[in-house]
């Protein structure tokens, strides 16, 4: 199968931002948001956004800011665009680029600014976590004290029963995620880590220690879209087109789900993705999953189909994960130690498929990058947006 | 006509399912000790029942009541009356019962309240239920009698104040696994032990809810209720009494003339506590787990304020079978967690966390 | 104060009540309306016995507000009898350790509580069976 060829109605990124994930704590919401719209104009500075999608789920809870849409439109200089929120859990930046790419190949917009921001630090203790608890079914989850942490924990230890497979299966996820995020300026853990202190973690949510799950922080990504017809070719960047976009749902909550370690939202978004592109699983360069938690990325890597259910934990095991392995994941660090930015993740990744597919990864660069996929999960995959990016080449 | 005093119903009414809970876990008398006396020290002997951070009023009453349901063998929907007696509502205004009610699926064509009466609010309801059932007015009335008994720290009381109680479904007779022949209630202004309004802890008369208090209702209320009916000690092959301790049941039991063995199998003061308006009430059901049909149990309750109220049941033919439709006492006293005080401290409510 | 969205619910949380689907029997809880199944209508209420085993668990730590003053507490997935899977704490767990597989049985417990003036919140946790 060939990727199809490139067309003028193309939806191509104009131009990228990101701000380092962390903790800021003498920065509000709309200036991080302002900062990575700032750096991601400077990619095409005569291309005004006439749209601004913002991605972004903890806001009404932790800042008691909702309506951000108009707030960070009219705090950015873009009084009077259109302007929306688009919130669906952990999936909201994939969903948010989905919206876009709807509107661009409409025709009814011409640019579109996604912005994906996170800004957790504004509470502290049981709040942050009862936020997030709102992504999972607030009836039947909610009321019963959980949080993703504890979804995440179940599916885990089921996983590791089912296929029997060793307590430490889901180590060298989060081996690599570090290994990575060293060489990321803007990654909020830039420290490699090794089996010893994979074993050593404290324990969150038995089995999931703390290498097991993503940081919470604070950042914001934007990503400045258009067609490929009214994009300048001056541009000092390689073109970078979105091949595909998808966005499927299952149920909310886990227990819903006939076989909760089946990612069938997962699945079928990538079916629909590669779809789409035209190409097979094996013609993606890298992909940019949603470990969130270390056993995310085991299931959305089985559910896309670069391994067999209860085999995905093997290729964090023998390098097939890594930078120059088959299938590179978490290339500039991922949620697990770039940082976990909620509901921004979905343009985070984005950007750094776009940085791979440029050749601007530096040290983190996976050899050949031409189609790179990326895919945001809201909750335990309950909202999935998969997006395949790919250069002119 | 019965004599003066004596409650008898029109229709005849009897206990046609009864059930028990008692929570996992145990707080040793000898760990109140080790704070409140003697660090060294051995302590007293006996533990009581304490209730999970997730139990009260409400979810042990509910259990207990899906124990009398399943063996009472009828349709929640038939209940005209649910009724809990407790000192430890969780709320100051809002039925426990309507919550009981809804669990077991009792509502809506049903009664529901609380009551209160010390430690024999659950017998009130007991009694109340018998005139419900026995003027004909419903078939089937739930009386539950259930406590998370408070102790101040430190206090004699924190020693037994324990957890649990019981429900009992009361019926047309022809249904019952025990008869309800008589009952009786004897009350005066005595005040021996309370607890003011919005106070956490109650306050009590130390000697004075001896003599004049427990010995003086029980006594009177047994008496009365043998002699009416022209009944001795030997013609029972069980009595209960309230529990407050060890001592105070088996000194009136004495007495009034009735052995050792004839109170024991509903003495579990020594194992749970005293349950306050539970007291009795689960020391009968432990009672029913083990009687043969045809035996004849003299039961007395007492709560401060005070009043005793007396009852003479016998067991019929059904009990054997349909006892083991649901979980029996000593079940739910087996299964135990002992804890140390710390935990019975934060379980209880009495670590100060905001 | 929250009152009338838990209020609403207190059928299915003190006594498991959800839906049988009257075209395929499918049991449904959470009630649903709509047969995940064979997509039919099913409304038809059905009360279930509350037996289940434990399909996975973890221990919370660090809880959501409303429930801090719970910690340590084990939430499990639980697979009911009759077929549906149900997220919801365990209690009374006692001295045995909890595993895959561990028969449960449904006990209405306190959830939490709205804050220090609001309503208490009721409904189903699961405790081990009772070796009776």
């Amino acid at each position: 199968m060939a990727l199809n060829r490139p067309s003028e109605d193309d939806v191509v990124v104009a131009g990228v931002g990101m701000t380092p994930v962390g903790e800021y704590w003498d920065i509000s919401l709309r200036e991080l948001a302002l900062r990575s719209i700032t750096e991601a104009r400077q990619g095409a500075p005569t291309l005004r956004p006439q749209a601004l999608f913002v991605a972004n789920m903890l806001a009404a809870s932790l800042s008691a800011q909702a309506h951000l849409g108009t707030l960070i439109a009219d705090f950015a200089g873009l009084r009077g665009i259109e302007a929306v929120a688009i919130e669906a859990a952990g999936a909201s930046g994939g969903a948010a680029i989905r919206q876009a790419f709807l509107a661009l190949k409409s025709g009814s917009v011409e640019s579109v600014l996604v912005v994906g921001i996170e800004k957790v630090t504004d509470k502290v203790g049981p709040l942050v976590d009862s936020a997030l608890a709102t992504g999972t079914d607030a009836d039947y989850e909610g009321i019963q004290g959980i949080t993703p942490t504890t979804q995440a924990a179940m599916l885990m230890r089921r996983y590791l029963h089912e296929h029997n497979a060793p307590d430490d299966a889901l180590s060298g996820f989060s081996i690599n995620a570090h290994t990575n995020a060293v060489t990321n300026p803007n990654a909020m853990f830039r420290r490699a880590i090794g089996l010893k202190q994979y074993h050593n973690a404290p324990m969150i949510s038995d089995p999931v220690n703390m290498f097991d799950a993503a940081p919470l922080a604070d950042g914001a990504a934007s990503i400045l879209l258009t067609r490929r017809e009214l994009l300048s070719n001056n541009s000092q960047h390689p073109c970078i087109r979105i091949a595909a976009s998808a966005l499927t749902t299952s149920t909310l909550a886990i227990h819903d789900r006939p076989d909760p370690l089946n990612f069938r939202a997962a699945k079928q978004s990538v079916e629909n993705s590669l779809n789409m592109a035209g190409i097979g699983i094996e013609q993606i360069d890298f992909f940019e999953l949603h470990d969130q938690f270390s056993i995310l990325a085991a299931l959305s890597l089985e559910a896309a189909g670069f391994a067999e259910r209860g085999k995905g934990w093997k290729l964090a095991q023998n390098g097939d994960i890594q930078l120059q392995g088959e299938i590179p994941i978490s290339t500039f660090g991922g949620s697990k130690a770039r940082g976990d930015i909620g509901g921004a993740t979905g343009v985070f990744q984005a950007i750094e498929v776009v940085r791979q597919l440029q050749g601007e990864a530096q040290e983190n660069q996976v050899p050949n990058a031409q189609i790179g996929m990326s895919q945001c999960l809201g909750g335990m995959g309950s909202t999935v947006a998969t997006h395949i990016f790919a250069s002119d080449g | 006509m019965t004599e003066a005093g004596l409650l008898k119903p029109i229709r005849d009414v009897g206990i046609v399912g009864y059930g028990a809970y008692i929570p996992r876990y145990r707080l040793p008398a000898s760990e109140v000790a080790r704070i409140w006396k003697d660090p060294a020290g051995v302590g007293p002997p006996g533990e009581k029942a304490v209730a999970g951070l997730d139990e009260d009023v409400i979810t042990m009453s509910i259990e207990a009541a899906r124990n009398a349901m399943s063996r009472a063998t009828i349709d929640a929907s038939s209940i005209r009356a649910v009724w809990v007696g407790s000192e430890s509502h969780p709320y100051a205004v809002k039925p426990t019962s309507t919550v009981v009610a809804e669990a077991i699926g009792a509502v809506p064509n049903t009664q529901a309240a609380d009551w209160e009466f010390a430690c024999k609010a659950g017998t009130e309801a007991m009694q109340a239920a018998i005139g419900f059932v026995g003027s004909g007015m419903a078939d089937y009335a739930l009386s539950i009698g259930m406590d998370t008994a408070q102790g101040r720290p430190g206090d004699a009381l924190e020693y037994t104040a324990g957890a649990g109680g019981a429900a009992f479904l009361l019926g047309p007779v022809e249904e019952s696994l025990a008869s309800i022949e008589v009952s009786y209630s004897f009350t005066t202004d005595t005040p021996d032990f309370f607890r003011r309004a919005n106070e956490k802890y109650p306050v009590h008369g130390e000697r004075f809810t001896g003599e004049p208090a427990y010995f003086k209702h029980i006594s009177m209320a047994a008496e009365k209720i043998m002699s009416s009916t022209n009944s001795s000690p030997e013609d029972f092959s069980y009595a209960i009494f309230h529990q407050p301790n060890v001592k105070f049941p088996q000194r009136v039991a004495k007495s009034l003339g009735f052995t050792a063995d004839q109170i024991k199998d509903g003495m579990l003061v020594s194992r749970i506590g005293n349950t306050y308006a539970g007291s009795a009430m689960v020391g009968l059901t432990a009672v029913l787990d083990v009687a043969d049909p045809g035996e004849r149990i003299l039961l007395v309750s007492y709560g401060s304020g005070a009043g005793s109220d007396a009852f003479i049941l016998t067991t019929t033919d059904q009990l054997p079978q349909r006892r083991n439709l649901a979980l029996d006492t000593e079940s739910y006293i087996k299964r135990r967690t002992e804890i140390d005080y710390a935990t019975y401290a934060r379980y209880r409510g009495k670590l100060v966390t905001k | 104060m929250e009152v009338s969205r838990h209020w609403r619910l207190n059928k299915q949380r003190y006594s498991l009540v959800g839906e049988v689907c009257p075209h395929c029997e499918h049991k449904l809880f959470p009630p649903r309306d709509i047969c995940p199944d064979c997509g039919e209508d099913a409304r038809d209420l059905f009360e279930f016995s509350g037996k289940g085993s434990v399909y996975s668990f973890t221990t919370v730590s660090q809880a959501p507000a409303g429930f801090e003053e719970s910690v340590p507490y084990t939430v499990a997935i639980v697979q009911l009898d009759e077929g549906p899977l149900v997220t919801a704490q365990l209690t009374d767990l006692g001295d045995k350790p909890v595993e895959i597989g561990t028969p449960v049985e449904m006990v209405t417990r306190k959830l939490r509580s709205d804050g220090d003036q609001g309503m208490l919140i009721y409904g189903y946790k699961f405790r081990p069976a009772f070796a009776a």
